[in-house]
């Protein structure tokens, strides 16, 4: 080493190395730190966020799992996730599409593409009962009760409907799910086309799925023919615009191919209003022709039912304000936000203020309509508000949140995501009666602001206080794929149960004593009727033979909280979760010889570990 | 008097004489008319005693970590009642969780004490109320005794039950324990469960009920020695 650092060629050598790794190890460093948020205020988030152990959040946050199927619940302002509802996938955590119920629920499809939570309404305020989301993927929609937190109804796939983007957004006293079609097709559904015919040939459509007002039972409504356009998000008015629905467009080109250019020539598309409130009495009239089993309505053999308005090009989403006076829509390429006036809007319908037409639907005129151009700033894509009379909008492009004013339409703040907001959502922000305080933003990428998982890494979230004039940046959560859409609803509009009351358990097959546990021979299969509680499964033994087709029923007769039993079946693949007081069943044959196991899967007691029988299979 | 005549004639011995004079005295205590206070002291005795039907004898609580609000039992004459809230039932509770030490499910039908309870508690009231009818002391000290020996009758039966229930374990339980006797009175450490244990309304009823028929034996005491001692004068 001395004979190396004598020779001045090897010491400038090593002196160079050195220098470039501190410059390197420098720039790192810096953007590193530029990467992080300002830390001035730590102890103030730490505070509005903390939520000590045994104190509950105030708000519910219902955020969408996106491909995953998932609706997934966590706590504002904690921001810990509480719980999944698995609602289009199967998920033997909570043994979901594994029990005879939930498995003929899910159907044929393995997956689903949750985008858009809508919680259900009562004179446009969240009422509690039900949140309602679609799935993008295999075009259904789900009902999930928030008495218990389970989907209890699966509609779909919806007729005619495809790519159900386009909803669950619901109307302000949840008479219906809005759906629409993000991707045209040839209709009915199983009608090939060459893509070459797109504009003549493909159609879109828009829906009314009706709720029954008692139950939350979803059936299909109506639908509305519309052009070949891709229809992407919606929102229903309500207040003064109460009766219509807007949906936002892009490719009015109608165009195919490479549509990232191809459906980006026009300056404009639209944002379709739909009065929905003129379909349901077009449809009574029997203005409507039957495709796959729906009533559908031509608006341009029927008119005055949808009109089309001007927005600048490729529009995301489409969100009205809480008083109904203003619909927000953005073009996701550009730097500014419209707001137009309901009230010209009506008045631009009622005087035929036409700009002209296009696929024989009348297009409002632009300029008659618009109240403002809002200078949000670059990419908005979704807009929500507080109780101030503020507005949020989600900056894709720009990676932040612009706060403005409706009314005065001046740009108040902004605040940087980390990074690429698609959605955002405040406290009740699209009910009537928003709360301010908190907004969640959605974002699309985290870019390794979390410990390294590799390459597949999570989405973010992030929360903001927005109570103050300047936005506060609080805190960071990262969720699994994809939180495309949320609802934040107050804690104290849910009444949730915890315990499945003995009474209120119908189920025929349902057993209370561990004394008629028992199984029993019905012609070429099994029946068996087995009590769940702590900590025993009776029966502890089943016989069958081989070829039977066997019926579990199982009861968890627990009565007390959180005293969960599962049901694994060992090389089966079977695994069911009974909550206390609820009764679910589970079909197989048994076509392997053999002695298979059963357990709990859900550890509920100090001897969790012995509660666990023998099926036993005998050779034909 | 002419009883005292003839046994002051006879006189001998003063012992005898004592004696004879206690009896006597008992005698004409006991045969004594019930005043119009003793009455209604018993009326109100009787009336009290309606608490029985309505409200628990005794509670049981039994905290732990996972029940920091405590598991809940109330024993009325006529049943068990565990704290039921949609979200807990206390008794199938207490049940589940007893059977890992393999003490017998408390079930209502293994209580005799539903059937007879209410019924001597019935019998008590009317037996109180034909004291104020029939107007005699001696009916009166007749419901009065029915009720001390009811009363420490019905401890010992709650005593033995806890005993059996905490001493007939099922040999072959998960978790082997001494046996015990779960307390009756106070509050005990059984297992990871701290048990409290006491007496609730109905039983304040039963005690109000003894103090206001001994206040009505007192009262007619009072009354018939004062009428004595005017009489003597």
């Amino acid at each position: 080493m001395k004979n190396l650092f004598k020779k001045p060629k090897t010491l400038w050598m090593f002196l160079g190395v050195f220098l470039l790794a501190a410059f390197l190890t420098i720039g790192s460093c810096s953007r590193r730190t530029a990467l992080k948020q300002d830390k001035g205020g730590a102890a103030e988030a730490a505070t509005l966020t903390y939520v000590a152990p045994g104190d509950l959040d105030e708000y519910y946050l219902f955020y969408s799992g996106g491909h995953s199927g998932n609706v997934y619940v966590a706590g504002v302002p904690s921001m810990r996730h509480i719980a999944t509802i698995p609602v289009f996938a199967k998920y033997p955590a909570t043994g979901y599409g594994f029990d005879k119920e939930t498995k003929e629920m899910l159907g044929e499809y393995e997956w689903g593409d949750v985008h858009h939570p809508a919680l259900s309404e009562t004179k446009g305020d969240y009422d509690g009962r039900w949140l309602f989301v679609n799935d993008n993927g295999n075009n259904r929609v789900a009902r999930i009760d928030l008495r218990d937190f389970k989907t209890k109804q699966i509609l779909g796939p919806v007729p005619n409907v495809s790519g159900f983007h386009g909803g669950a957004f619901v109307t302000p006293n949840s008479e219906y799910v809005l759906a629409a079609s993000r991707f045209s097709i040839p209709l009915p559904k199983g009608t090939a086309a060459s893509v070459e015919e797109y504009a003549s040939k493909y159609k879109g459509v828009v829906s009314g799925i009706a709720i029954k007002p008692d139950s939350g039972e979803m059936s299909v409504g109506w639908q509305v023919l519309m052009p070949p356009y891709n229809y992407d998000l919606g929102d229903a008015g309500k207040g003064p615009s109460d009766g219509w629905a807007f949906w936002t467009t892009y490719n009015t080109e109608k165009a195919i191919g490479k549509l990232e250019v191809t459906s980006t020539q026009r300056e404009r598309d639209y944002i379709v209003a739909v009065n929905w409130k003129e379909v349901e009495k077009a449809v009574q009239a029997g203005k409507t022709q039957v495709i796959d089993g729906v009533p559908v309505i031509d608006p341009v053999q029927t008119p005055g039912l949808v009109y089309l308005i001007p927005c600048s090009k490729s529009p995301h989403g489409v969100d009205v304000s809480p008083d109904g006076k203003w619909i927000i829509g953005s073009g996701k390429l550009q730097s500014i936000t419209t707001a137009y006036s309901v009230e010209k809007m009506l008045a631009a319908i009622a005087a035929k203020n036409f700009s002209g037409e296009e696929d024989g639907l009348p297009i409002l005129n632009y300029d008659a309509v618009k109240e403002a151009e809002v200078n949000v700033g670059l990419g908005p894509l979704h807009t929500q508000f507080d109780n101030q009379g503020n507005a949020y909008t989600s900056l894709f492009v720009e990676s932040a949140v612009a706060k403005w004013k409706l009314g005065t339409w001046e740009v108040l703040d902004k605040i940087p995501i980390t990074y690429n907001i698609g959605h955002l959502a405040t406290a009740e922000g699209d009910t009537v009666d928003p709360d301010g305080k908190f907004l969640v933003a959605l974002n699309k990428l985290s870019h390794g602001t979390h410990l390294n998982v590799g390459p597949s890494q999570p989405e973010s979230t992030q929360l903001i206080g927005i109570e103050s004039e300047k936005m506060k940046l609080l805190y960071n959560a990262f969720t699994e794929p994809e939180p495309h859409y949320a609802q934040i609803v107050k804690a104290d509009k849910l009444k949730p149960i915890e315990v499945y009351q003995k009474e209120e358990n119908k189920n025929p097959n349902a057993i209370w004593d561990i004394n008629d546990a028992k199984a029993e021979r019905t012609g070429d299969g099994v029946t068996v009727k087995t009590v769940l509680v702590r900590s025993t499964i009776t029966p502890t033994a089943i016989e069958v033979n081989q070829g039977d087709k066997v019926t579990i029923h199982l009861t968890n007769i627990e009565q007390t909280t959180d005293e969960l039993h599962g049901f694994g079946l060992l090389e089966y693949n079977i695994n069911v979760v009974v909550d206390p007081g609820e009764t679910k069943t589970i079909e197989f044959v048994a076509n392997k010889p053999g002695v298979y196991a059963y357990y709990c899967t859900n550890f509920c007691s100090a001897l969790h570990q012995e509660m666990q029988g023998y099926l036993v299979v005998k050779p034909k | 008097m002419d009883n005292e005549k003839a046994i002051e004639t006879e006189g001998t011995e003063a012992t005898q004489n004592w004696l004879r004079r206690f009896i006597v005295r008992k005698y004409d205590f006991l045969e004594q008319p019930l005043p119009l206070v003793s009455r209604l002291l018993i009326i109100i005795a009787a009336v009290t005693l309606l608490a029985v039907f309505f409200f628990p004898l005794w509670n049981m609580t039994f905290f732990s970590n996972q029940y920091t609000d405590g598991l809940m039992l109330d024993i009325y004459a006529y049943r068990l009642e565990g704290a039921k809230t949609p979200n807990r039932d206390d008794l199938r509770e207490i049940n589940s969780l007893n059977h890992y030490i393999g003490m017998r499910p408390l079930l209502e039908s293994d209580f005799s004490e539903f059937v007879w309870l209410p019924f001597a508690v019935g019998g008590l009231m009317l037996l109180a109320l034909r004291a104020v009818v029939l107007g005699k002391m001696s009916k009166l000290v007749d419901v009065f005794v029915l009720f001390v020996y009811f009363s420490l009758y019905s401890f010992w039966s709650f005593y033995y039950r806890l005993h059996s229930y905490g001493h007939n374990l099922d040999p072959t339980a998960a978790i082997k324990v001494e046996p015990f006797t779960p307390p009756l009175f106070g509050e005990q450490v059984v297992g990871n469960f701290t048990v409290y244990s006491y007496p609730d309304t109905a039983s304040y009823a039963f005690f109000v009920y003894g103090i206001l028929l001994f206040a009505a034996i007192a009262w007619a005491w009072r009354g018939n020695k004062r009428a004595l001692a005017a009489a003597e004068a």
